[in-house]
């Protein structure tokens, strides 16, 4: 090979990557490098943004027992709705897997079908089922008699967790259903053999073979409902407040952009952490299922 | 006296007849194989035996006993899966330990016969492997200690070596009949692969279309093939088309040039099989022409164009001379050598 066509070789996985990588660092790499940048500068009530280099915004976060409140509410949140998926989430796809071809594309059609539905209309759904006085269910129940009061769930952890997790479950069923069909269609015949009957089945065979497409679903379930805007902002509104809320109503409304900068950089450091951590460990604990 | 025993076993999905009539009875310490192409009910059959699949009709009985009404996780039974279906999750020696857990074996007791079965497969050492890093041929040894530690009534294979590269597949024929012999446990082999079912069986049920067509032992089913579909399914087979001809005196058998005193029985048009290691050249018999050749080392393969139809031929290498491409010959055999049946039409 001649030199000339030795150099274009090696340039042309750069030339034909250029375009995208182009994109992503000019929508991506740039203004999450100005972010962070941004969460170091100073702002004022009358002087505005001061492009200079000061702790001040993290030092705030740090001392003030408000934002650590508010980011232990914001994972409190996503870790019960990851429990919720999964726990619902688990059985639903193993129930899915063994049904019979028309009856599991239908379901699986029904179980995706949220994702084709816009989440702020989805969320708007549960504020009109359970919204105070004049829910849909609240009326209901009240009017029958079996409740003398509405069942609170509007600015609620509750409700936002209940919310959150009707939103986040195609999620962890798909991710559930592609560790199912991995697996060998003999093996609960082959456990069946050997004496084990359905519960010792699920427990020894079935659940540690998916359990790591449980955790890949509840990696992405935690990581989504931890920067989730749309839902807790309906749910929960100025009254409840999560991360992703607060760092809006920072750059919004307060106009503090160095701080809400530097509240979102937060999230999304303890996120990429928490998510990088956790799957290390699920390749390490689960080495032997994912080879 | 029959240990395990079938009797019209019948299976239906929907509309369509899987299994028919099937009735077999198996002996203690026997080895038995179900034998026929892909679809032919063989594994539906073992299923049934396995109680995977509920009989749509007849029984299955086990020294005696109903089998159908014992749920199949307490039938005792050991199977090895065509895709094995070991636990990846687990080593070998856990997979093993599986069936002696939920039969609530001791500890120590438990270690040991895991240990010996492994030993048995020639697998000590492995017991820490995961199935996922072990080769093919190991992974079947590991389904076969599985199946067998918890010392079933009956073992159920299931194709079990259709998945593993010839070689291999003939050393683990010989290694699972050594087993079998030595442990004496009534073994059901399902196979599409003819010679595995020979070397490997006492008796051998050729089915064929959801029905049985032969029982016998393996020298049976290839010298005697009761019908057609056997004698094609099972090896290399000549048939050719012949007439009984009982006005004759003596009746004469005739098939082209070729002819013999007629045995008693048949008369009129007749399919006479002969298996090609039984045809010799001579000066008499079937004229054909060689057409082609092969030397296979320690036989000589002929494919001839006979007054007749097609032709096999196969020859040992004994060092005579053989004839050549293109060469005339006459084909002959011995009446005893040949199977015949009544031929339709004609």
């Amino acid at each position: 090979m001649s030199m000339a066509a030795e150099e274009r070789s090696a340039r042309a996985p750069w030339a034909l990557t250029a375009p995208a990588l182009m994109l992503f660092v000019g929508v991506l790499l740039i203004p999450l490098a100005m972010t962070v940048m941004l969460s170091f500068h100073d702002w004022g009530q009358y002087k505005g943004i001061e492009p200079v280099f000061i702790l001040k915004n993290w030092h705030e976060i740090a001392t003030d027992p408000y934002y650590a409140e508010m980011f232990w509410r914001t994972f409190r949140i996503a870790i019960l709705t990851t429990l919720l998926t999964a726990l619902l989430g688990a059985p639903e796809a193993y129930i899915l897997n063994r049904m019979d071809g028309r009856w599991k594309s239908f379901f699986l059609l029904v179980i995706l079908g949220p994702l084709l539905i816009s989440v702020v209309a989805r969320t708007l759904g549960w504020a009109l089922l359970f919204g105070g006085n004049n829910g849909l269910v609240n009326k209901l129940l009240m009017s029958a008699g079996v409740i003398r009061s509405p069942i609170p769930f509007m600015f609620t952890e509750t409700g936002m967790v209940v919310a959150l997790a009707h939103v986040m479950m195609p999620f962890m069923v798909l991710s559930v259903w592609a560790a199912l069909q991995r697996l060998d269609p003999q093996i609960e015949n082959a456990a069946m053999s050997l004496g084990a009957g359905p519960v010792t089945i699920i427990r020894r065979i079935i659940m540690p073979q998916i359990m790591p497409g449980v955790l890949s679903g509840a990696i992405i379930v935690f990581s989504l409902s931890a920067s989730a805007f749309a839902t807790p902002a309906i749910i929960g509104g100025r009254r409840l407040k999560v991360a992703a809320t607060l760092a809006y109503d920072e750059f919004l409304n307060t106009l503090n952009w160095p701080l809400g900068a530097a509240v979102a950089t937060l999230l999304l450091v303890a996120l990429v952490l928490i998510v990088v951590g956790s799957n290390a460990l699920i390749e390490r604990r689960y080495a032997e299922v994912f080879r | 006296m029959a240990y395990l025993e079938l009797d019209r076993v019948a299976k239906q999905f929907g509309a369509q007849t899987v299994v028919d009539d099937f009735s077999l009875s198996v002996g203690k310490g026997e080895f038995i194989s179900f034998l026929g192409p892909s679809g032919c009910g063989k594994t539906t059959t073992l299923q049934m035996i396995a109680g995977f699949l509920d009989p749509s009709g007849g029984a299955i009985r086990l020294e005696g006993k109903d089998l159908t009404a014992i749920h199949p996780a307490k039938r005792g039974l050991g199977i090895v899966f065509q895709s094995y279906a070991l636990f990846p999750h687990m080593t070998a020696a856990e997979n093993v330990a599986f069936g002696l857990e939920m039969r609530n074996v001791p500890r120590n007791e438990r270690a040991e016969r895991v240990r010996a079965a492994l030993a048995m497969v020639g697998l000590a050492g492995f017991e820490d492997r995961h199935p996922r890093r072990m080769s093919g041929g190991q992974q079947q040894r590991v389904a076969l200690a599985r199946a067998l530690v918890i010392k079933p009534s009956v073992l159920l294979l299931d194709e079990p070596l259709s998945n593993l590269d010839a070689k291999l597949r003939e050393e683990m024929q010989i290694e699972l009949r050594q087993i079998q012999r030595t442990i004496g446990t009534t073994t059901i082999l399902v196979t599409h692969d003819q010679n595995e079912a020979m070397s490997l069986s006492d008796r051998i049920v050729v089915m064929s279309q959801g029905k049985i067509e032969q029982i016998g032992t393996p020298q049976e089913t290839y010298e005697r093939p009761a019908s057609a579909f056997v004698s094609q399914f099972l090896g290399k087979t000549n048939d050719f088309a012949g007439t009984i001809d009982r006005t004759a005196t003596p009746a004469q058998l005739v098939a082209g040039s070729w002819s013999a005193p007629a045995p008693a029985g048949l008369s009129g048009p007749v399919t006479v099989s002969i298996r090609p290691e039984r045809i010799g050249f001579g000066d008499a018999g079937l004229h054909a022409k060689i057409v082609t050749r092969i030397f296979q080392g320690n036989h000589w393969l002929f494919q001839c164009d006979s007054e007749c139809g097609p032709a096999i031929v196969i020859r040992q290498n004994d060092g005579t001379a053989q004839p050549a491409e293109g060469e005339s010959v006459r084909l002959t055999w011995h009446p005893q050598d040949m199977s015949m049946r009544a031929r339709a039409g004609a």
